[in-house]
């Protein structure tokens, strides 16, 4: 019989549909997995209520553990409390400055290219509705940071 | 239950299709993307309410349903998000005057007595949060701007004024939701909003207009014609095929 921890490990291998350098225990959307008499159960909760990702999330999960041979599945929304930035991992930061995006942290992000923390917003709203667009004003790079929520 | 999760659901519904139509139109790039994310946080949300509205009217709509499958006279939003976009100016207006009093909505309703409600607030109201700070910042960029932007900022203003007056009406839902401690009574929001308004119109070197009078029904499904055209397109497609899946 399968266990929680091996679906932990299992979903830690799927991606996020928009920032692939991140899995999804990463990103901090799974709430709970819970394994009774064979029927796997998962909470999944979104990042922003527009997120078009939302559904390639659910997609993607039912995916990777249809191919682990688990039969009995059930993914379920969970809104309550609301999803934070707090709580992507410590450990996924480094893997978004190292994809050129700048981690979520209070104030002025810092540049993901230079490490400068001299950088001016552009806009608000960037390639997806999790980022805002900044310009780094000591190596003049554009770049996108993950919007604390 | 079910009229009062319309009312937030419908809100949140027509003024997203609004923001919409800006898509591919806006003036600038950033404004484009700015106005498209700000349109799919506010489907989303009306995802949640009108799916939270079906499960309690337990007749087996969905939200899809009630999105697509209700009439104007249906629809329990305010008249002012069925406002037209017109100009930029009146867009953004608009999005001011709904984004102030939607995020002290917002923040009553995390206190409901009901879980499901103050759940869906309180993920709602970190979305109403930055959609209010980036609408307040352009208000005061263009009021305070240049005579041109100045003018057309106080046109919108005292063109969109009188359908604020809806937003703080208290009617006998509002009261049966207020005595089940679902809500706190929407009048109850008004000095909070006066405030707000005045400390940002002040900076955007704009005049609150003296016109009292204010526009009312839709909260109550009396709509004004604007509501049928957006209806008809946003309708559409699920209408003239109605088993068409993505
Ligand atoms: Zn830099």
């Amino acid at each position: 019989m399968v266990e929680a921890a091996q679906i932990w490990q299992w979903l830690s291998e799927v991606p996020d549909p928009e920032i692939p350098v991140l899995s999804l225990v990463d990103l901090g959307v799974i709430r709970a997995v819970e394994v009774m008499d064979g029927m796997v159960r998962i909470k999944v909760t979104p990042t922003y209520s527009g997120c078009p990702a939302t559904t390639f999330i659910n997609l993607d999960i039912e995916a990777k553990l249809r191919s682990k041979g688990i039969e009995k599945l059930q993914i379920e929304p969970q809104i309550a409390p609301p999803w934070s930035t707090d709580w992507i991992k410590p450990e996924a930061h480094e893997k978004l400055r190292e994809y050129g995006i700048a981690p979520p942290r209070p104030g002025q992000p810092y540049c993901p290219r230079c490490g400068a923390a001299d950088t001016e917003l552009l806009s608000q709203f960037g390639s997806t509705p999790c980022k805002s667009h900044y310009r780094c004003t000591a190596c003049l790079e554009p770049f996108d940071a993950f919007k604390c929520l | 239950m079910f009229e009062f999760l319309l009312r937030m659901g419908d809100n949140t519904l027509v003024l997203g299709h609004r923001v919409s139509e800006w898509c591919g139109h806006s003036p600038v790039l950033e404004e484009d993307i700015a106005l498209a994310n700000i349109a799919l946080d506010l489907i989303g949300q009306t995802r949640m309410w009108l799916g939270l509205a079906g499960e309690v009217e337990g007749q087996g709509r969905d939200a899809d349903a009630l999105a697509f499958r209700r009439d104007a006279w249906d629809f329990r939003n305010l008249l002012i998000v069925e406002r037209p976009n017109r100009d930029y100016g009146h867009t953004l207006m608009r999005q001011f005057l709904f984004d102030l009093w939607h995020h002290e909505r917002l923040a009553d309703l995390c206190l409901s007595d009901d879980d499901r409600v103050a759940g869906i607030a309180a993920k709602c109201v970190k979305e109403a949060d930055y959609h209010l700070e980036r609408s307040k910042d352009l208000i005061i960029r263009l009021g305070d701007g240049t005579p041109e932007s100045h003018a057309r900022m106080q046109d919108a203003l005292e063109a969109i004024w009188p359908y604020t007056g809806e937003m703080f009406e208290n009617d006998a839902l509002d009261q049966a939701m207020f005595e089940a401690g679902i809500s706190p009574l929407p009048g109850s929001q008004k000095p909070r909003f006066d405030a707000a308004l005045e400390d940002t119109l002040a900076k955007a070197t704009l005049k609150r207009p003296e016109n009292g009078f204010a526009r009312k029904g839709g909260r109550k499904g009396v709509h004004s014609e604007d509501l049928g055209h957006l209806l008809a397109s946003m309708q559409f497609l699920p209408r003239a095929y109605p088993d068409a899946r993505w």
